[in-house]
Formats: structure tokens, C-alpha cells, sequence
């Protein structure tokens, strides 16, 4: 029978994919409906003075910019991270694995207030960091700073299990066969990681975006330089302007959306090729 | 506004309760971020005086936040009997959206402010640049701490007892004002999204030269750090008004009209002029401001009325978007 052979082998799709469905829909899709809707009480003319405002742009700029470096740092030193966290054991192996999560438990304010004081002028780092005159707090690489600290368990988290999966016995098999060791990293252990590796970075970056608490602290919040998006939203917000704050989120989330969209198509390409 | 930003911020504002067991009638008062203290010793007195008069016992909650952002909650749906805010723009938002009569600052005598504040300066201590005056803010090299005005209340009244002092200076006008500020927050190397981070700003990190603070915000920052920082009030400075108000709306579905209009009328009795002054508000009561008059010095002040034709002009020349403020920041100009 036509209708048997299109039955799933697990029963239950219908009652799932409904719950699916309402449940992406209440917690996010209308939440998010609601910007559009909000923003589009303003005029055209409105809404377009108000993102290309050039204090809104460099704010844009800001944002997108800082949350990209901060995820490639993160992206590097996470992976490094994950790597001796799934492949060495060693003693408070166990401690620092925890530690890892934290920045996803701390609340922002407080890792913002903390990284502060540590990179304020008269603070720790910050004292011998602006002895030899780079300034940290209260300049653009303060707010990287912050976003690499909540991003970094992004990028470990999501590597930590691909690399604990990769069998040790592969590379072994291709060192056997004469390959070098940088050959190994290169043809064997790195395709197997990109998909997992560009999620991670993805995830750090998009975290990264819309970061408000921890960043006002260290920012300084100083207008066309240390100014992120979210900042300009809390601005708006302060002068009863809804549109205006939704106008700048709008298209903070169209961004972030086309840009996470491009990083799913290349690690969906980039699992195709490791795949074959 | 959508029912969704309601009850987030309705839900936000609620977390931040400091909630007092059931009792016969609460009030919930919506206030701003540095009366807590005040308003926890206030809520005691006001509930022995009610219980004493009415024989009722009436229930006090607080909430504190950005003022801004409370008077959002309100507006939103957050159930405040009374609002005891960081300026009066704030509650003519409230106003605006239908939950009191705009001519709510007529109600209580002083402009509906029982207790008011000023801006002073807040320096190392031995005033090592020697700051007396607000022309002394002009001069180069210094660096000056205050809040951002787009985000933070307190740093508006800031903000404009700055220019308004500009303009009382001896050939001051409209054009001489505005170079004196542009001047000074090119001198700000930090702003802080709210005072309170100002001040951790200038006195944990010690950054800065000079704090511009509200008096009583200064003083909590002497007492938290003993022996290292000093007031300096300047000869002039602006008369900061917070203004409280009964939300006419919900005290009328809930009831509770009379009870929260004793509690706002009492914060005008001697009891309450009391708590405010020990809380370094000056009180308008002039028996209690004899018996503090240590502790406020005297300066001639200005009010927003006077000096800017209210807060709503205010807000439109100096804060909005595009204004006097954003104007300092415009590139080129820097």
C-alpha cells in the first residue's frame, strides 16, 4: 500500500513536527514578527534616515566588526582549547573543562564590570598593558575583549565532541602510510572538523552581535567610536522611541541573519565535500 | 506598544521587588535606582503613621531602576500606585500614555518634588587642580566623568547644570554655553551608561579629575571611600526636582487612591523631610534644611524652568536625536 511505505519508521511525526512548529513559532518567530510590525509604524523616510544615521552605521560597524574578530580569535584559540581538552589528559583536567563554562553562566554585567577593572588603566593588566601604551578598557579592543570572553565556550563546546569522536587511529593509519604530521592536521583531522568548526565559529559570532551587558562596561560608549548597535537601541528606548529602537534592530537581525545564513551554506558545502 | 515588550518589562521590573508579606493594602512604589535606602527607612515610618491614623496596615514594595526604564515598565503595565522618578520628563511619558493627568505636577507643592538634589563637582582629595568653579572644568588637561545624558537621567540634569551655569556666567549666552559644554564632554573620556557606573568609574578606577555627581550621590561615594575624595560645591549649580506622582489610572482600579496620596503628602511632613535629608536630599522644609544646614551648603540655584523652559523643550533641543548633545559628537567636529 502507497500509504504504508510513506509511514516513518518512528511513529509520531505529525504530533511532533506540530509541537515543532508552535513551539518555533511562540518563541521565536513572533517575538521577532513583532520588530517589523513595530518598526513599520514609521514612514519610509524615517525609518531610512534613522539606519543611515552615521552614528547608526559606525555602530553597525562596530558590532559586526568587533563580534567577527572576537569569534575568529575565538575560533583559533577555542579549538586549541577543545583539542587538549578531548585528546591529553592531564591533573584539574576536569576543573578547567568547567571553567569553560562559565562565561555561559556568569551574568554579562558582572563579566563586564569584572574584565574592567582588570583592564582599566589602574587596573591589573591594565596598569603594565598602558605602561607600554596600549589601552585596553574604554577602547575598541575592551569590547573584544568582552566578546571574546562570552564567546569562547561557543567554539569549544561544539568542537569538544567532533574531536573526541575523531578516531586517534586514523591519523595513526595515515602516519603509518607516510604521511607528515602538518599532512595529517591537513587532509585528515581539519576537514573532519570545519563543519563543527565553522558552528562554532557561527554560534561566537552571533552571541557576539547583540552582547550588550557585558560590553557598555568596558566600551566607554564614546559616540562614532566605542558606540555598539545594542547601545543605540537602550538610546532610543530612553527616549520612548519604539520605532526608532526597532528600526536599528531590524536590520541588526537582517544582517546577522543573511550573514549566519551565508556561514550554514558554507559549512553545509564544506560537509558535503568531507562527506563525499 | 505590543503586549509582548509589556510583559517582558513587566516581568523585569518585577524581579527587581523587594516584596514585604501580605498585609491588608500594598502600595507598590516605582522609583529610580539611588532612593532604595531611602525609601526603605520612608516605607517603615509611613506604614507606623498610616496604622496609627487609619488603623490600617498597608504594605509598601519598591522597585528601582534606570529611571527611564521604570517609567517603560509603567507604561507597559507594570501596576505602580505611585512613581517617585529621577525627573519629570520621565512621568510626563507616563502621562502621555494615559495613566495620569498632565497636570500632574500641580498636585503636590514644590513642582511634586519633596526633596531635591544638585549637581556638585567630587574631586581627589586636596583638590590637587584646585576645581572651585564651573569655569575651572574649562580649563585643558582636565578630565571630567559623567554619565551619557541619551542613557542615564541623572547625567541630564548634569548636563544642563552645566550650560544653564555657562549662561549665568558674566557675558554668558546661548552661543558661549554651548562651546563651554561641547568643551567639557570632549574632556569626558568615559561615558557610562548610568551614574552609578560614573562613579565606579572615577572612584574604583580612579580615572578622571572631577566627578560631576548629585550631591547625594556624592556622598554615598565619600562614605564608601573614607579619607580619599572630596565635595566641591560650586557657587552655582541647577535645583534637581525628582518628582513623585500618584498613577491615577491604577490607584483607581486598585483602590488604593487615598492610601497612596498619604504616602506622597507624607514624604512633605517632618518625618519624611527627615529621611530625606539623612539620605542627603535637601529637603524643602525649611526647619529640617536649618537643622542640615551643615550638611548642604549654600549655592544659588537655577531651575529647569528657568533656565530651559522645561523639561520637554530641554529634552527636544539638548537630548533628542540630533540635538545639542549628538551635535558635540558629530565627526569633524572632534
Amino acid at each position: 500500500m502507497t500509504h504504508a511505505a510513506r509511514r516513518r519508521v518512528l511513529p509520531g511525526f505529525g504530533l511532533t513536527m506540530g509541537i515543532t512548529v508552535l513551539y518555533l513559532s511562540l518563541v521565536v518567530l513572533i517575538p521577532l514578527a513583532t520588530l517589523p510590525a513595530t518598526a513599520f509604524t514609521m514612514s519610509w523616510e524615517a525609518f531610512r534616515a534613522t539606519i543611515s544615521d552615521p552614528r547608526v552605521v559606525a555602530s553597525y560597524k562596530l558590532s559586526l566588526g568587533a563580534a567577527f574578530v572576537a569569534a575568529a580569535i575565538n575560533a583559533v584559540f577555542g579549538s586549541l582549547v577543545a583539542w587538549t581538552l578531548a585528546r591529553y589528559s592531564f591533573p584539574g583536567r576536569r576543573i578547567v573543562d568547567a571553567l569553560i563554562d562559565l562565561p555561559f553562566a556568569l551574568p554579562t554585567a558582572v563579566a563586564g564590570i569584572v574584565l574592567t577593572t582588570l583592564y582599566a588603566p589602574s587596573g591589573w593588566l591594565g596598569a603594565p598593558l598602558a605602561r607600554h601604551g596600549i589601552d585596553v578598557a574604554f577602547t575598541r579592543t575592551g569590547i573584544i575583549v568582552a566578546l571574546v570572553f562570552i564567546g569562547l565556550p561557543f567554539v569549544v563546546r561544539t568542537l569538544q565532541p567532533v574531536i573526541e569522536e575523531l578516531d586517534p587511529d586514523v591519523e595513526e593509519a595515515a602516519t603509518s602510510l607516510g604521511a607528515r604530521r602538518m599532512a595529517v592536521l591537513w587532509h585528515v583531522v581539519l576537514p573532519n572538523l570545519l563543519p563543527a568548526w565553522l558552528t562554532g565559529f557561527a554560534l561566537a559570532f552571533a552571541r557576539a552581535i547583540g552582547e550588550y551587558g557585558s560590553v557598555v562596561f568596558i566600551s566607554g560608549n564614546m559616540p562614532m567610536r566605542t558606540e555598539i548597535a545594542p547601545l543605540l537601541i537602550m538610546t532610543k528606548l530612553e527616549q520612548y522611541d519604539y520605532a526608532g529602537a526597532t528600526a536599528i534592530a531590524l536590520v541588526m537581525l537582517l544582517l546577522s541573519f543573511a550573514l549566519l545564513l551565508a556561514i550554514n551554506g558554507l559549512q553545509a558545502w564544506t560537509r558535503r565535500r568531507v562527506t563525499g | 506598544m505590543n503586549s509582548l515588550t509589556r510583559t517582558v518589562a513587566a516581568a523585569l521590573a518585577l524581579s527587581a521587588f523587594a516584596v514585604i508579606p501580605s498585609a491588608a493594602q500594598t502600595l507598590l512604589n516605582v522609583s529610580y535606582d539611588p532612593t532604595r535606602e531611602l525609601y526603605q527607612e520612608f516605607n517603615a515610618a509611613f506604614a507606623r503613621y498610616w496604622k496609627a491614623k487609619t488603623g490600617q496596615t498597608v504594605g509598601i514594595k519598591q522597585s528601582h531602576g534606570g529611571s527611564g526604564a521604570q517609567a517603560r515598565a509603567v507604561i507597559e503595565g507594570l501596576d505602580a500606585d505611585v512613581v517617585t522618578l529621577a525627573l519629570a520628563y520621565d512621568i510626563d511619558a507616563i502621562a502621555q500614555g494615559g495613566l495620569l493627568n498632565a497636570g500632574w505636577q500641580k498636585r503636590l507643592p514644590n513642582n511634586s518634588s519633596p526633596y531635591t538634589s544638585t549637581v556638585v563637582f567630587v574631586v581627589r582629595k586636596g583638590n590637587p587642580k584646585g576645581i572651585k568653579t564651573w569655569s575651572d572644568l574649562g580649563r585643558p588637561g582636565l578630565q571630567i566623568i559623567t554619565a551619557n545624558p541619551k542613557t542615564s537621567g541623572g547625567a541630564r540634569w548634569n548636563y544642563l547644570a552645566a550650560w544653564g551655569a555657562a549662561l549665568r556666567e558674566p557675558g554668558g549666552s546661548e552661543q558661549k554655553a554651548r562651546q563651554f559644554v561641547s568643551e567639557l564632554y570632549k574632556k569626558v573620556p568615559v561615558l557610562d551608561s548610568g551614574a552609578r557606573g560614573s562613579t565606579i568609574t572615577f572612584v574604583q578606577r580612579r580615572i578622571g579629575d572631577v566627578l560631576l555627581a548629585w550631591e547625594n550621590e556624592a556622598y554615598l561615594a565619600l562614605q564608601e571611600s573614607p579619607g580619599q575624595l572630596e565635595i566641591v560645591t560650586p557657587p552655582l549649580s541647577i535645583l534637581a526636582e525628582p518628582p513623585v506622582a500618584v498613577v491615577d489610572k491604577v490607584v483607581d482600579r486598585r483602590g488604593t487612591r487615598a492610601a497612596a496620596e498619604a504616602y506622597l503628602q507624607y514624604l512633605y511632613s517632618p518625618e519624611g523631610q527627615e529621611i530625606a535629608a539623612k539620605r542627603h536630599y535637601r529637603p524643602r522644609d525649611p526647619n529640617v534644611a536649618a537643622k542640615y544646614a551643615a550638611t548642604f551648603t549654600k549655592l544659588n540655584l537655577f531651575t529647569i524652568d528657568e533656565a530651559f523652559g522645561g523639561w520637554q523643550k530641554a529634552q527636544k533641543t539638548h537630548f533628542a536625536d540630533g540635538g545639542v548633545f549628538d551635535q558635540i559628537y558629530r565627526p569633524g567636529t572632534r
